[in-house]
């Protein structure tokens, strides 16, 4: 069943407390799925990684094999790894390169091998302090064992990595603001058109930017073949995910579960995984995929973990996190908190978003300390609209990038979902919950 | 008509052959390792920023200066990229940058109950420092550990989450440098060293791009043919 017995294809290593070493590693099958990989064409290689099907797991679920097929056509410059995890209440991939990094060089080096590039750029977000020294020492023992660096397990195949720390911003997470970020400028991400990576990426050459998360299942993949992870899961979301849960259940924690067979309802109340509601108490909300993604209520609790079943609901899986809030949770001051957050961290380039989330985290503010006024929803609303027209989803763009019409998720939901709380603050003067 | 002044020579330029005068050498020795892992100096510009806080506490003007002539730009093109970024101090901060975070999932965890907690037995706000300079308090975005809610980290090492009464007691045990060995002082590249610089050689990775090029242009330029061809 998948709840109490989930293929553990990324997070098998975890549970030992040495699972970051490389003897660890070697002694549990370690760089096996790359001496594999080494023996085929890198054709061959991109090729079972398409038959896996295996969706981005960095949020916005591009197929990572057509990402690589759309690049085979020209030479790919370099890879780029995207390890800038900062969308809140998103821990998983804090977890994999902490707890398994060779897991992440092995995949990492199986994908420079299928694109054939010379230079990866591992991209870890500068507070993971540990992570940045687990991955170092990790490559360091990497490159003595001949599983990165110059003829790889002698196969005339060469690549170099580099591990490379951020500086804190949330937008370094979108990548092309990540690419400017690693060229040693402001994470400003770019225009696309024309700066697609993968026309025009990193030093204007064209580059693969991948997920931590993504690269992690490519070890596996090799092993056990594209087809057998693609029989996991159902429809275009394959294998296992990682889903990272928080907020108010007994078990928050990240859980490696099949996609689509289980359901939201089995991670927040399972036994084994998030153990239900603390206190006694009922589900207000909970957030399907990270707080770019509009809410959900108790009565989409049988959705199934899928990329396409959570879209067409009108939400996203995004970033594999889930946020559970019970009835004792002040929507507002949840919303407000959110949008607190996108406007400290607006890069500052596009006014709908510079300005609007400053607005709406001032109208949100005066709204959860009673001094909110009747016609404030309507000016949180037509603030909203300004942002990302006709508040639709997944949202109207009017911005570089999607920072911008991320900001009127939590805010829009919030108030179609408890617009009776917003009038209990303004009419009464002050946060019914406190 | 005279002749039209002659223009200085760019200022980068110069200062891109200016020797380092702040950072000591051991710093600059591996800032250069550093900046040979990219194709251009100014992609090791923020690791650099990393290094000099490691030295000084905070991104001092010296080391913007030594930072600017290792990488080949100008000072203010050092500060306007540091400014950016939330970990990159520019003005001086306490020996522990305390951060709490209050997102989301540490919100509905009680953080800010903890955050008002910290700014009251501190005796400063958020974003302040302490008179004795031990400890600066920040308000984080999330720190991606939101199991462990409130998420603290002490200059970017997690230390699980915190009560009140825990939070006071971390506090005592930083001032008194009882978890040094665990949480060192600034610097998030403190203990990391790459043993190695790359080992592909960069003019045969020219040619190999030279050569792909060429072979894509071929390619193109058959399919172009047989396109043409078929129409």
């Amino acid at each position: 069943m998948a709840i109490t017995d989930p293929p553990k294809i990324i997070t098998a290593r975890i549970a030992h407390d040495d699972s970051h070493t490389l003897e660890r590693y070697l002694a549990t099958g370690g760089y096996d799925g790359l001496r594999k990989a080494l023996t085929l064409t890198p054709e061959a290689v991109a090729a079972e990684v398409d038959a896996a099907s295996l969706l981005g797991r960095g949020g916005a679920g591009f197929p990572a094999g057509r990402k690589w097929s759309m690049l085979r056509k020209a030479p790919v410059t370099y890879l780029v790894v995207n390890g800038d995890e900062s969308e809140p209440a998103t821990f998983k991939d804090h977890l994999l390169v902490e707890r398994d990094p060779h897991q992440l060089i092995e995949g990492v080096v199986i994908a420079a091998y299928a694109l054939q590039v010379a230079q990866v750029f591992i991209f870890l977000r500068g507070e993971f302090a540990l992570g940045l020294e687990r991955v170092q020492a990790a490559l360091n023992d990497a490159y003595a064992h001949g599983a990165v660096g110059r003829d790889i397990f002698g196969s005339g195949f060469s690549v170099d990595v580099v591990v490379h720390p951020g500086a804190g911003a949330y937008i370094c997470g979108e990548e092309t603001a990540l690419l400017e970020s690693l060229e040693g400028k402001r994470g400003w991400p770019r225009i696309k058109p024309p700066f697609f990576p993968a026309a025009i990426g990193l030093y204007g050459d064209p580059t693969v930017v991948n997920n931590v998360e993504t690269m992690s299942n490519l070890p596996w993949i090799m092993l056990n073949g594209g087809a057998a992870f693609a029989a996991l899961g159902g429809g275009r979301s394959t294998g296992t995910r990682l889903f990272a849960l928080a907020g108010h259940v007994h078990n928050p924690g990240v859980y490696e579960l099949e996609m689509v067979t289980t359901t939201f309802n089995d991670l927040i109340n399972a036994p084994v995984l998030g153990g239900g509601i603390p206190h006694g108490r009922g589900l207000k909300a909970f957030i399907p995929g990270g707080v770019s993604a509009p809410w959900f209520g108790p009565d989409q609790i049988d959705l199934p973990l899928g990329q396409d079943e959570v879209a067409e609901a009108g939400s996203m899986l995004g970033s594999g996190s889930v946020v559970v809030m019970d009835d004792h949770t002040c929507a507002v001051r949840a919303a407000w908190r959110i949008t607190k957050f996108f406007s400290r961290e607006s890069c500052g380039q596009c006014t709908p978003c510079r300005e609007g989330s400053g607005w709406l985290e001032r109208i949100m503010e005066r709204i959860e300390r009673g001094q909110g006024r009747e016609e404030d929803l309507d000016l949180l609303l037509d603030a909203c609209d300004n942002i990302s027209p006709g508040l639709s989803w997944p949202p109207q763009q009017t911005t570089i990038c999607v920072l911008g019409p991320s900001i009127p998720s939590s805010i829009s939901s919030a108030i179609t979902m408890f617009r009776d709380e917003f009038l209990v603050h303004i009419k009464e003067g002050g946060c019914p919950y406190e | 008509m005279t002749e039209p002044t002659p223009i200085a020579p760019p200022r980068r330029a110069s200062l891109a052959t200016a020797p380092p005068t702040h950072l000591s050498a051991e710093m600059v020795s591996r800032a250069r390792q550093l900046i040979s892992l990219y194709p251009e100096p100014r992609s090791a510009l923020i690791p650099l920023c990393h290094l000099a806080q490691e030295q000084d506490g905070w991104l001092t003007p010296e080391a913007m200066v030594d930072i600017a002539g290792l990488v080949g730009v100008t000072p203010s093109e050092v500060l306007g990229t540091a400014s950016f970024y939330d970990m990159l101090h520019t003005e001086p901060v306490g020996r522990y940058v305390v951060a709490v975070c209050t997102n989301i999932a540490c919100l509905l965890g009680g953080a800010a109950e903890l955050l008002e907690h910290a700014e009251d037995s501190l005796g400063i706000g958020a974003g302040g420092t302490t008179a004795d300079g031990s400890i600066t308090l920040e308000e984080a975005e999330c720190l991606a550990d939101c199991d462990r809610a409130p998420c603290v980290q002490v200059n970017h090492r997690y230390v699980g989450a915190q009560t009140a009464e825990s939070f006071d007691r971390l506090v005592a045990d930083l001032r008194a440098g009882a978890r040094d060995a665990d949480i060192p002082p600034h610097g998030t590249l403190i203990r990391v060293r790459r043993a190695n610089g790359l080992t592909v050689d960069a003019d045969e990775v020219a040619e190999e791009r030279r050569l792909a090029a060429q072979a894509r242009a071929a390619r193109d330029a058959a399919k172009a043919d047989t396109d043409a061809g078929g129409a």
